[in-house]
């Protein structure tokens, strides 16, 4: 069997533990190639249909062709989505304008899905992250519990083995599922090519640059790239060594901001 | 607090604008996918022995790090005034470098020689052994670190076991800091004696046992021909190549099929089965059996979204959304199988666990039983012996707990059957979690499983039908209070088997326990009468007693049976027979030595068989075989047969009493279908 193939079994595997053992989940969503693809992993999981919501964390700094995309996959898809704001602090004035990055994100992201954890009651979220993504999150769990302060602690994990995970949770909590955390970024692409997955336009090269990973637009950079095609980014992935979220400002910001990012909630 | 240089706001998109990329289809499924295997690779081994640094030099030797990695940690260590070593490119946590331990598993690719390699860096701390077991569960091979000055240390044994255990049989055992014993090969050879001897007790036979140094670089990537060259064998990474790569975790396409229900979906007019072939192949058109229902159903189709072609067959590791044929009652939990070659069906486990809680595992409490998607409750009712690390021998003296990092040999019961099969003809149906509160607290592998010579209530035939009652076992128990039980004493005439058994029924009545007494002698009046004393008649007189006692049993009484049935096959099979019917079964062995039992000779027995006159007499030209693994022994005669009853009566009422939460969440008779 290919590599892929375990993968996707592996990644449908987790999605219906996920279903099975909690009550009320929802699926994070940010339309990127990640998002794309867990969202065609769910449909397989599920005969076709995805039981549970989706969520869309809007900064209010989308890329505009980001935002029709959701548009189109709202309806293509027949997807239940939830869009949230976090109004509250974009009446206080928190942008990128005034505010550094790693504030805005924690304000604009971490809080504004904390605040929909509050209100929606969900006890899991499936997330899209990958453990290649950054090497705090290459020590994420499949199943990775978060405490009602919506933290993560990292120094004390549960044990995890032979499929069964952590599905108990204390009112107020709150478990991440990561059924993407063995794949990488090529076997995302590969995958994509496999399947035919829609993805935005804006990972193809459009007057000599494109985007690699896709966030606020005041901080998101384009790379040097000619690529259009899927094939041309899996052989320009092969032979590249930049970081994948290198272009997302609110990492680099300073020393460990990835982590306290995480810590506090950030996916 | 300040914003950041804000670039242009960027335009709005134009009307009509299609936004998103529809790729060229590959094929899908069928096509497989580019994706290269990779070899999922563990490093265990003691603490300091050189685990992050061997990664660390691995990565650099592969060329395998993010640019500037290694620039960044170099100006990481001139800021904190540290030297540089390989294990930092691995701590990306500032804590772990202070305390340099890494603390938990880490997973970092390289690649070479056209194969990707997935490291899982396992800590060494005796504190980390969770993390430990969660990378180590997850890998195809192990590399077991030992450094040559101080040689085979506790971790190094216990992560050997852990391996063992966790079914990782695939072990390169790199001796490492060879720089430091003055590159001497006597060391190396005394080392791979010593570390060979121990896995061979664990039956793991290490592919290649190579000295290195991480931090000088040798016989890791490079061969090092100045201070190694007495070393004829390969490099580290050569090998790795040599192995076969991994991927695929799913079991043998030709073994027999097991496949595990995750889930029922009905969310349209299809009423899909979700789940997962753990062995075997499934096509449409199969006949599958349900267990533990037994129920048979066709498979209608394979249901697989996004495929324009049907899918004819799904091997090991598949993930399967069937429909079925007949409309037959399945849910999660449920193990699908062919006829042939069915899984066990049965109530007790016996298994070889290793407990990771800071709270230890102790005999009778409830402990929550995984297996694939069943979850049950089970107990812990025997602990046979606790497998020290060191020397792989029995720890002394009896254990009424499993502590933590603790592996033993222990026999489960659940309060519900289980379905499962040896881990060593079925792995992923032979090995199960267990929990103590919200997080997985331990795990073992089955050691052996009684299979059934026939499917006694399998649906075989298109017109036949199993007979089943709407009052579920658990309806039962509710209603009265209590589950049924088979008490089996057994013992040499004269033991006290018949004092017990009058007493404890008595006993057991009093607290509102329905009980019967099946005496051996009684029988023969009746039910056996036609049974004279051959061979060939006393194992047809267990035979029988142990068919009624188990119907009794199932039908909500606590029967205590008092039968001297000296023979263990003949006691085994009654045992499997209780627990195949999910009916709780307690050997009790009601001990007392020949000469006490003779000088006892309550009927005057005994006498005659000396004197000749009764032939073929347990004990005295009879054998009797002890149990061996006999659920509660009674020492008659050492203790008087108030404190025998009271240990009898605790016993059983741990048995067969329900919890405070089961009698009041429980259905009434007839709820549960």
């Amino acid at each position: 069997m290919s590599y892929l193939q375990t993968l996707e079994d592996q990644s449908i595997y987790i999605f219906r533990e996920a279903f099975a053992n909690f009550k009320n989940m929802a699926m994070p969503w940010s339309m990127g190639k990640d998002s794309n693809t867990l969202i065609w992993l769910a449909k397989k999981a599920f005969a076709g249909k995805i039981p549970f919501p989706l969520v869309h964390i809007d900064t209010t700094y989308e890329f505009p062709e980001m935002l029709a995309f959701r548009e189109w996959a709202r309806k293509h898809y027949e997807i239940d989505l939830i869009v949230i704001v976090n109004e509250e602090a974009r009446k206080r004035g928190v942008g990128y304008e005034t505010h550094d990055p790693v504030t805005v994100t924690h304000e604009l992201k971490s809080l504004a899905l904390q605040q929909a954890l509050a209100k929606y009651q969900w006890d899991a979220l499936i997330t899209g992250i990958r453990r290649d993504e950054d090497s705090t999150r290459a020590k994420e769990r499949y199943f990775s519990p978060r405490t009602a302060d919506n933290e993560w602690e990292y120094r004390d994990q549960p044990p995890e083995f032979w499929g069964q995970f952590t599905t108990a949770v204390k009112p107020g909590e709150h478990v991440r599922v990561q059924p993407l955390l063995d794949w990488t970024e090529l076997d995302v692409w590969e995958y994509v090519r496999r399947e035919g997955i829609p993805v935005p336009k804006m990972y193809f090269a459009e007057n000599g640059r494109r985007y690699r990973s896709l966030g606020c637009w005041p901080i998101t950079k384009s790379v040097e790239s000619r690529v259009n095609t899927i094939e041309g980014i899996i052989e320009e992935l092969k032979s590249t060594k930049t970081a994948e979220r290198a272009g997302r400002a609110q990492d680099h910001h300073e020393r460990n901001a990835m982590q306290k990012l995480r810590a506090k909630g950030f996916l | 607090m300040s914003g950041v240089v804000m670039p242009p706001a960027p335009k709005p998109v134009p009307p009509g604008f299609e936004p998103a990329f529809f790729p060229k289809r590959m094929g899908g499924a069928a096509a497989g996918g580019a994706g290269e295997p990779r070899t999922r690779i563990v490093v265990v081994g003691h603490v300091d022995h050189g685990k992050s640094t061997l990664i660390g030099r691995l990565l650099a030797d592969t060329d395998s790090l993010p640019e500037g990695k290694l620039e960044a940690v170099e100006k990481a260590c001139r800021e904190e005034g540290m030297p540089f070593e390989h294990a930092f490119l691995l701590d990306a946590l500032l804590e772990e470098q202070a305390q340099n331990i890494t603390i938990d598993t880490t997973r970092i690719e390289f690649r070479h020689g056209g194969r990707a390699f997935q490291i899982i860096d396992a800590p060494g701390h005796r504190e980390f052994i969770k993390n430990m077991v969660t990378g180590a569960a997850a890998a195809d091979e192990a590399i077991l670190m030992i450094d040559a000055q101080e040689g085979l240390k506790e971790q190094t044994r216990r992560h050997g076991l852990l391996l063992s255990l966790l079914g990782v049989a695939r072990v390169i055992v790199a001796v490492n800091k060879m720089d430091l014993v003055g590159w001497k090969e006597a060391r190396f050879r005394e080392l791979e004696k010593e570390i060979r001897e121990y896995l061979g007790g664990l039956k793991i036979s290490p592919r290649e046992v190579i000295p290195i140094s991480a931090r000088e670089g040798s016989q890791v990537k490079a061969r090092d021909g100045k201070n190694l060259g007495w070393f004829r064998g390969p490099t580290l990474l050569e090998a790795l190549l040599a192995g076969a790569p991994g991927g695929s975790q799913g079991g043998d396409a030709q073994g027999p099929l097991r496949f595990t229900v995750q889930d029922v979906y009905r969310f349209d007019e299809r009423r899909v089965i979700a789940g997962r072939i753990e062995s075997g192949t499934l096509r449409p058109g199969d006949t599958v059996l349900f267990f533990p229902d037994r129920k048979s159903s066709r498979i209608k189709t394979i249901e697989a979204w996004g495929e324009p072609e049907a899918v004819r067959e799904l091997g090991p590791g598949r993930a399967a959304a069937v429909t079925l044929e007949e409309q037959i009652f399945v849910e999660r939990g449920h193990v699908g199988s062919h006829q042939e070659h069915p899984p066990v069906e049965s109530r007790e486990v016996r298994a070889r666990i290793f407990w990771l809680d800071t709270e230890p595992l102790r005999l009778q409490a409830p402990v929550q039983l995984r297996l694939a998607t069943q979850s049950v409750e089970a107990r812990l009712v025997a602990i046979e012996r606790v497998v020290d690390a060191e020397k792989l021998e029995q720890k002394s003296g009896a254990r009424e707990e499993v502590g933590r990092f603790e592996v033993a040999e222990v026999r489960l019961r659940c309060r519900r059957p289980l379905v499962y099969d040896a881990h060593d003809r079925v792995e992923s149906l032979g090995r199960f979690a267990l929990q103590q509160g919200p997080r997985l607290g331990g795990g073992g592998i089955v050691l052996e499983a009684e299979y059934p010579r026939s499917l006694a209530k399998a649906v075989t035939g298109e017109h036949l039908t199993w007979t089943e009652g709407r009052v579920s076992q658990e309806a039962r128990a509710a209603h009265f209070g209590h589950e049924g039980a088979v008490i089996w004493l057994t013992g040499l005439s004269g033991s006290g088997k018949s004092t017990l058994a009058v007493a404890l029924e008595s006993l057991l009545f009093r607290r509102g326990i329905a009980s019967m007494i099946l005496d051996g002698d009684n029988l023969r009046h009746g039910l056996c009468a036609d049974l004279g004393f051959s061979l060939e008649d006393r194992a047809e007189n267990i035979r029988r007693a142990g068919e009624m006692a188990k119907l009794m049993a199932e039908s909500g009484l606590v029967v205590i049976s008092s039968l001297i049935s000296p023979l263990r096959k003949e006691r085994q099979a009654v045992r499997t027979a209780c627990q195949a019917a999910g009916v709780n079964y307690s050997e009790v062995f009601v001990n007392a030595p020949l000469k006490e039992c003779e000088k006892r000779d309550p009927r005057g027995l005994y006498r005659k068989a000396r004197a000749g006159e009764i032939k073929g007499f347990t004990g005295i030209d009879s054998p009797y075989e002890e149990p061996e693994r006999p659920d509660l022994v009674l020492h008659t005669d050492r203790e008087k047969v108030e404190g025998s009853v009271g240990h009898l009566l605790q016993h059983v009422l741990g048995l067969v009493r329900l919890k405070e939460e089961d009698r009041e969440s429980a259905e009434g008779p007839g709820g549960q279908i």
